[in-house]
C-alpha cells in the first residue's frame, strides 16, 4: 500500500500541455488525405466495403454519386464523433456511431431522392447500406474517437477519397468493356440488330463482354488493381 | 548431333550470363530444351532424377489428345455438310474443318505463349511447358464457330488470371483450360450456346437443328441420334469433345503411362452414373429421363473426366481424395446439367467448383490418416503397458 502511495507522489503531475500550433495542412495532415488514397487504401489494401464495391460498379454513375454520399457521410460523422468522443461514454460509443451515421444516411438519401432520382433507385438500398460499410463505422472507432474534428475531418475526406477512387476505377472497366458506354455515352460505337446497322468498333464485330456485367467481375477488377498496385507499391507485399 | 549442340551453344552465347541479351535467357532455355534435355545437376540433398519431366508428361498428354482432335476436325466438316444437306466426301469435311480448327489452335498458342515468353523473362524464370497442353485444350473445347478474338481473349485470360496472378505453372488453383471457357462462356454467352453455334458457317441458316444433345433435351425437344452415334461422336458439339470412343483411346494412352490418374475418371464415371440413375427414378422432365449410361455418353463429360479432371496441378494428390474428387465431380456435372437447364453443359462448372475444393478435400484425408496412425500407436503402447 505504502509503495503505491509513494510511487503516485512521485511522478508529476500534469495540469497543462502546451500544445504546438500547427498549421492547418502541415505535412502530417496531408498524409491524413493522400495515404488512403495508396498505401493505406480502405478497398485494395484494409479490404474493407468490398459489398458496395461489387454491386453497384456497373455503371460509372452510380457509382460516382455513391463516392460522393460516402465522402459526405464519412466526413460529417467523424467530425460529429470527434466532437462528441470525451462526451460519450465508452460501453455505448457504438450506439452512439450508429445513430450518427444512420442519421446522416438518412439525409443523404433523402437529398439523393430529391435531386438525383434516377441514381437514387438504380442504388436502392446500396444507399441505406453505407449504414453497414465497414470503412464509415471503422474511421470512427480508429481514427474519429481519438482525435481532433479537423483531423477527423481530412481523414475521413480522405479515406472515402480513397473508396470512391476504386469505385470509380472499377466502374470505368466494367461499364466500358461491359457496355461499350461510359456515363451512358456509347464510346466505342452503337450496337445495332445486325452488323450492318452498327457502328464503331461493332462493324468489326466486336460484342461487349457480359461477364463485366456479373458481379464476380467487381471482384476480377479489383484484383488485377491490387496486383498492379503490389507491383509497383513494394511496401505493400507481405513477408 | 554434336555439330547442332556446338552451334545452339555458339547461339546461346549472347545470352549469357553478364552478356548483353542476359535477360532474354528464359526464351532461348526454353528453345534449347525442346531439343535438348537439359544439364542441370542437383546440387543439394538428395533427389530422385527421372527423364520423365514435365515436358515429356505434357507431351504424352498432347499425345492423348490428338485421336479426340483429328476426329473432331473431321466431326466439324461433317456436321457442316451434313446440316446443309450438300454431298461431300471424307476429304471434303476433313479439310473443312481443318480450315476451321487449326486456325483456333495457332490463336491459342501464340496468344499464350507469348503471355508465357513475357512473364519468364519478366520474372526471369524458365519458361515453363504446362501451356502445351492447355493451348491444345482450349481450341479443343470450344465451339468451332467462336470467332478468333474471343479466343485470343479467352486464352489471355485464362493465362495471365487463371495462372500467372497465382506463379505460373503448377501453382495454378483452377484447370487453365477450364478457365478459358468459362470466361468465354460468361462473357459472350450468345457465341457459346444456343443452337446455331456448333455447326461451322451454319449462323445464317434458318431452318438447321444444330443444338447439341443436352441443349435439345433442356429445351424438351425429341432426341434424335442413336446410342451409336452418341459414342462414336458424329454428334454436334464443341470442337473434340463429341467422340467417346477416341476420348478412350487418349485414356488408354493416359493411363498407360500413368500420367492420368484412373481413380479421378473411373470415379467421375461411378458418380455420374449413381446420380443419372437417381434421377431416372425420379424422372419428372427429359433430362431427368435420360438414361443413364447415354448421359455418360453425350456433352463434355468423358472428355473434362479424362483430360482436365486428372490435369495434376489442380487436382486432388492423395488416392483416397482422388476417389473422393472423380466422384463429386460425376454427381455435379449430372445435377448442374438436370437442374439448371441454362447451363446444360455441367461438367465445365463441375471441376472448376471441385478445383476449389480439391485442397480440403487433400487436407481432410492426411488429417484421418494421422489420426488413424496416432490411434494405432496410442493402442499399441496401452497394450504393450
Amino acid at each position: 500500500m505504502a509503495d503505491i502511495k509513494n510511487k503516485k507522489e512521485k511522478e508529476p503531475t500534469v495540469l497543462f500541455v502546451a500544445e504546438e500550433k500547427e498549421p492547418l495542412f502541415s505535412k502530417k495532415n496531408r498524409k491524413l488525405l493522400t495515404d488512403p488514397l495508396n498505401d493505406d487504401n480502405p478497398i485494395t489494401v484494409q479490404v474493407l466495403g468490398i459489398c458496395s464495391a461489387l454491386a453497384i460498379t456497373v455503371q460509372l454513375e452510380p457509382s460516382v454519386v455513391m463516392a460522393i454520399s460516402v465522402m459526405a457521410v464519412m466526413a460529417a460523422s467523424n467530425v460529429v464523433i470527434s466532437l462528441l468522443r470525451n462526451l460519450v461514454p465508452n460501453r455505448i460509443r457504438i450506439i452512439v456511431q450508429l445513430v450518427v451515421v444512420a442519421g446522416l444516411v438518412a439525409l443523404v438519401n433523402e437529398v439523393l431522392k430529391a435531386y438525383a432520382y434516377d441514381v437514387s433507385k438504380q442504388l436502392s438500398v446500396f444507399v441505406g447500406l453505407i449504414i453497414t460499410n465497414c470503412i464509415v463505422m471503422g474511421r470512427l472507432e480508429a481514427f474519429a474517437l481519438g482525435n481532433g474534428p479537423w483531423k477527423s475531418f481530412l481523414d475521413g475526406i480522405g479515406n472515402a477519397a480513397g473508396y470512391g477512387f476504386i469505385l470509380i476505377l472499377i466502374a470505368f472497366f466494367r461499364e466500358l468493356l461491359g457496355s461499350g458506354k461510359l456515363f451512358g455515352i456509347e464510346i466505342l460505337g452503337h450496337k445495332g440488330v445486325t452488323l450492318a446497322e452498327s457502328t464503331g468498333l461493332y462493324a468489326l464485330g466486336y460484342e461487349n463482354n457480359g461477364l463485366m456485367l456479373l458481379s464476380p467481375a467487381a471482384l476480377l477488377v479489383l484484383g488485377v488493381i491490387v496486383w498492379f498496385q503490389r507491383s509497383k507499391n513494394r511496401k505493400l507485399i507481405e513477408k | 548431333m554434336n555439330a547442332l549442340r556446338k552451334k545452339l551453344d555458339q547461339l546461346k552465347k549472347p545470352f549469357a550470363k553478364g552478356e548483353k541479351w542476359e535477360k532474354f535467357a528464359p526464351a532461348v532455355n526454353a528453345f534449347d530444351t525442346f531439343l535438348y534435355v537439359p544439364n542441370h545437376t542437383t546440387q543439394k540433398g538428395a533427389h530422385i532424377r527421372d527423364s520423365v519431366d514435365l515436358k515429356r508428361t505434357m507431351i504424352t498428354v498432347v499425345i492423348a489428345l490428338l485421336p479426340a482432335l483429328i476426329y473432331g476436325i473431321y466431326n466439324s466438316g461433317y456436321q457442316h455438310f451434313i446440316q446443309l444437306g450438300e454431298q461431300f466426301t471424307f476429304w471434303d469435311a476433313f479439310s473443312h474443318g481443318a480450315l476451321k480448327v487449326l486456325p483456333m489452335i495457332i490463336v491459342s498458342y501464340v496468344v499464350g505463349l507469348t503471355i508465357e515468353f513475357i512473364f519468364a523473362i519478366y520474372r526471369g524464370h524458365e519458361v515453363n511447358e504446362g501451356f502445351l497442353v492447355t493451348g491444345i485444350l482450349i481450341p479443343m473445347i470450344m465451339p468451332v464457330d467462336l470467332p478468333l478474338w474471343m479466343l485470343a481473349l479467352s486464352v489471355a485470360f485464362a493465362v495471365i488470371l487463371g495462372k500467372e496472378a497465382f506463379g505460373g505453372t503448377g501453382m495454378n488453383i483452377l484447370n487453365p483450360a477450364l478457365t478459358a471457357r468459362a470466361f468465354a462462356f460468361f462473357a459472350y454467352p450468345t457465341y457459346m450456346s444456343g443452337n446455331k453455334i456448333w455447326v461451322s458457317e451454319a449462323s445464317n441458316i434458318d431452318a438447321i437443328s444444330g443444338e447439341t444433345l443436352l441443349g435439345s433435351l433442356a429445351a424438351n425437344h425429341e432426341v434424335h441420334y442413336s446410342v451409336w452415334e452418341m459414342f462414336s461422336g458424329s454428334i454436334p458439339g464443341s470442337v473434340a469433345e463429341t467422340s467417346v470412343l477416341w476420348i478412350l483411346v487418349g485414356a488408354a494412352i493416359l493411363i498407360f503411362t500413368g500420367v492420368g490418374s484412373w481413380r479421378i475418371m473411373l470415379g467421375g464415371v461411378i458418380g455420374a452414373a449413381f446420380m443419372a440413375l437417381l434421377f431416372n427414378l425420379w424422372g419428372v422432365n427429359a433430362l431427368m429421363n435420360f438414361p443413364w449410361y447415354e448421359h455418360l455418353l453425350v456433352g463434355g463429360l468423358a472428355f473434362g473426366l479424362v483430360f482436365m479432371a486428372t490435369d495434376p496441378v489442380s487436382a486432388a494428390q492423395t488416392f483416397k481424395g482422388k476417389w473422393i474428387y472423380g466422384i463429386l465431380i460425376g454427381i455435379f456435372c449430372i445435377m448442374i446439367r438436370v437442374f439448371n437447364p441454362a447451363y446444360p453443359e455441367g461438367v465445365m462448372l463441375a471441376i472448376l467448383l471441385m478445383n476449389v475444393f480439391a485442397p480440403t478435400i487433400d487436407h481432410y484425408v492426411i488429417q484421418a490418416n494421422v489420426k488413424r496412425r496416432k490411434k494405432r500407436v496410442s493402442t499399441a503402447t496401452v497394450k504393450s503397458a
